[in-house]
């Protein structure tokens, strides 16, 4: 058995990292980061959050001036857009969509695809998910939130409902015609919302936030959205990742765990659990930054996936 | 059975032998929490898979079941110019508000989540601010996926809804009035609203012009029902076509129009036989005048006595 196994190829991965993530889920560390901010100061431990905080206001401000004060920078939503009237930026998981639904559209909305298809599959797929979707505020806040109240424990569902979530999507888009997820998508909802208005929408949004604070920890962004596992599967191959290149300064304080949104992709980087780099190669890792800034060794770094050195 | 599936893990050298006891395993053990061995954790696997798979297929068919649900557009819900039919376009729309954007009299707005129409879709409602019919079409020229069709160039032959006099109690023409309102402001005036000069019987001297929409021409624009004078709701209504329309009755030919088409009634002439006693009338003409025809005696009616009931009672009259 264990031969098979091995011809897979992934023998680590089915070993549950349970301890981990349990530790980490279990709010061992209220306030994750102390250490880092008395060796390195508040600004430097908050360097990779602060900038990630001015990405997403910084790209919802440049869709908000043109309807509240009418410098019409960029106009539509994340679904589709138009920048400075010439450049057509198109969510890709949206005509994947229209195609599953039997729609081929117009040209500028696949340029624009592929263009949005191109940066993520460069890039790193899940960075929208860090720097661009703004329902991270949210369950952000959720996390901070039940972090700071220390509430423990949870029921997550498994970590793999996203995908299948996202086949079904495509599924039900096939059987109904229609952009059937769109009705409910608290994604492209909340940035709709927050251009167009909400009606009952706050319903949807509120109820993430108290899905990740009370029920689930990381529940909606790390364990349910379709639209997350989607960006997730264009980050296999790109090139942006984090590496835990000083690993071997790592003291053991669980602070990364902590804070991070998909906590068992650090432990095959850091702890070297089935591989020898220190790369955080696992596409569920969302670019974030913020195990670099809460570390007080300075373990992490933001490096491309061709930089396997540690230091 | 526990005891002979135990050996199974430490027999790994035979590769159908373990298969074999795993087999076994997997048909005797009902749990693997002897061992973490490899049957029991493919089950496992294999559980878990099942549940997930089901909770996030339950998440996806209530997703669909409700824009199934919700898919049915009020009928005061007007879709821009060029909108594909609805079921196309529900799965083109992206939901960006673009053509929202580009309207230029605010006239579209994006459904919001509980407006009843599909979360994030463009329509208007007419009565609130009714389609302008730009000549140039920004809205469609913005839709980036083709939900709104490039190829209706004219705006004239736009076919966002059709108008229809829906309240003939309340309209001020329909009472004999020249309010007219409806038909001075459509933007296809004569073509798509005509007046028609009908008798007044009520008055029975004057004329009722009567506002009349024709779909052929009438782009469902709302311009009449935005600018009809009643104070709340208005008579003249712009609707889906769906909902104002019935079927053509194909099966039907209309003798007028084969006529025409013909240039000369497809039957031929009808032969005109004498009618005894109005020989002397145009063919077809049976009026009758005063004095002719067969005369009828007034009808006589009895009075209406209740019936008695018969026999029986004190006042019944029987004497011995």
């Amino acid at each position: 058995m264990s031969a098979r196994l091995g011809a897979g190829g992934v023998p680590e991965r089915k070993v549950p990292p349970t301890s981990v993530r349990g530790a980490a889920m279990r709010g061992v560390v209220a306030r994750p980061g102390r250490e880092a901010v008395e060796a390195k100061g508040w600004l430097r431990a908050h360097k990779w959050l602060l900038l990630r905080r001015a990405s997403q206001l910084g790209i919802l401000a440049l869709f908000l001036v043109g309807p509240w004060l009418g410098w019409w920078i960029v106009k539509g939503n994340l679904s589709s857009s138009l920048t400075l009237g010439v450049l057509p930026l198109t969510d890709p998981f949206l005509v994947v969509q229209q195609l599953a639904a039997g729609h081929w559209p117009y040209r500028e909305a696949l340029l624009g695809a592929g263009i949005v298809l191109a940066f993520y599959l460069l890039f790193g797929g899940r960075l929208f998910c860090s720097w661009v979707c703004p329902v991270n505020l949210v369950t952000d806040a959720a996390a901070w939130l039940r972090r700071r109240l220390g509430l423990k424990g949870g029921k997550v569902p498994s970590g793999s409902t996203r995908y299948w979530l996202l086949g079904f999507v495509l599924v039900i888009a096939a059987a109904t015609g229609s952009l059937a997820w769109e009705w409910v998508n608290p994604v492209s909802m909340f940035h709709r919302g927050l251009i167009f208005g909400f009606g009952l929408a706050w319903g949807i949004v509120g109820g993430i936030f108290f899905y990740d604070l009370l029920i689930a920890p990381r529940g909606w962004c790390g364990h349910l959205c379709p639209q997350g596992a989607f960006y997730a599967l264009l980050g296999r191959a790109a090139v942006v990742k984090v590496s835990a290149a000083k690993r071997s300064a790592c003291n053991d304080c669980m602070d990364c765990f902590a804070v991070c949104p998909e906590p068992q992709v650090i432990r095959p980087a850091l702890k070297g659990v089935g591989q020898d780099h220190p790369l955080i190669l696992d596409a569920d890792c969302t670019t974030c930054g913020r195990c670099v800034d809460v570390c007080g060794k300075d373990v992490f770094r933001i490096t491309t996936r061709f930089n396997r050195s540690e230091s | 059975m526990r005891g002979g599936a135990s050996p199974a893990p430490a027999d790994r050298g035979d590769a159908r032998r373990a298969g074999l006891a795993m087999l076994m395993n997997d048909k005797v053990q009902s749990t693997g929490r002897v061992e973490p061995v490899a049957p029991a954790s493919r089950r496992r696997f294999l559980k878990d898979a099942a549940g997930v798979a089901g909770g996030a297929g339950l998440l996806a068919l209530g997703a669909g079941m409700y824009a199934k649900q919700a898919s049915a557009l009020p009928a005061t819900a007007i879709r821009p110019p060029g909108a594909l039919p609805e079921d196309a376009f529900l799965a083109a729309c992206v939901r960006c508000g673009l053509c929202v954007r580009d309207c230029p009299y605010k006239t579209l707005k994006l459904a919001e989540f509980g407006d009843g129409v599909a979360t994030g879709t463009p329509y208007f409602e007419a009565r609130d601010i009714p389609c302008e019919m730009c000549e140039d079409i920004p809205c469609v020229v913005a839709c980036p996926t083709g939900a709104l069709d490039r190829a209706l160039v004219d705006i004239t032959k736009a076919k966002m809804g059709l108008a229809v006099l829906i309240d003939q109690e309340n309209c001020l023409n329909f009472l004999g009035l020249r309010c007219d309102v409806c038909y001075r402001v459509c933007p296809v005036i004569d073509q798509a609203i005509t007046l028609e000069r009908m008798h007044n019987p009520r008055s029975d001297r004057h004329a009722m012009l009567l506002p009349t929409v024709h779909s052929e021409h009438c782009t469902g624009c709302g311009k009449c029902e935005k600018a009809c004078v009643l104070p709340g709701e208005a008579a003249i209504k712009v609707l889906p076509i769906k909902l104002a329309q019935g079927s053509k009755a194909e099966h039907y030919l209309r003798g007028w129009e084969e006529k025409e088409a013909a240039g000369k009634s497809l039957i031929g002439d009808q032969v005109e036989l004498p009618v005894r006693g109005l020989e002397g009338k145009a063919y077809g003409d049976t009026r009758v005048e005063p004095g002719q025809g067969p005369v009828q005696a007034p009808a006589q009616v009895p009075d209406y006595v209740p019936a008695k009931p018969a026999g029986g009672g004190l006042d019944s009259g029987w004497k011995p």
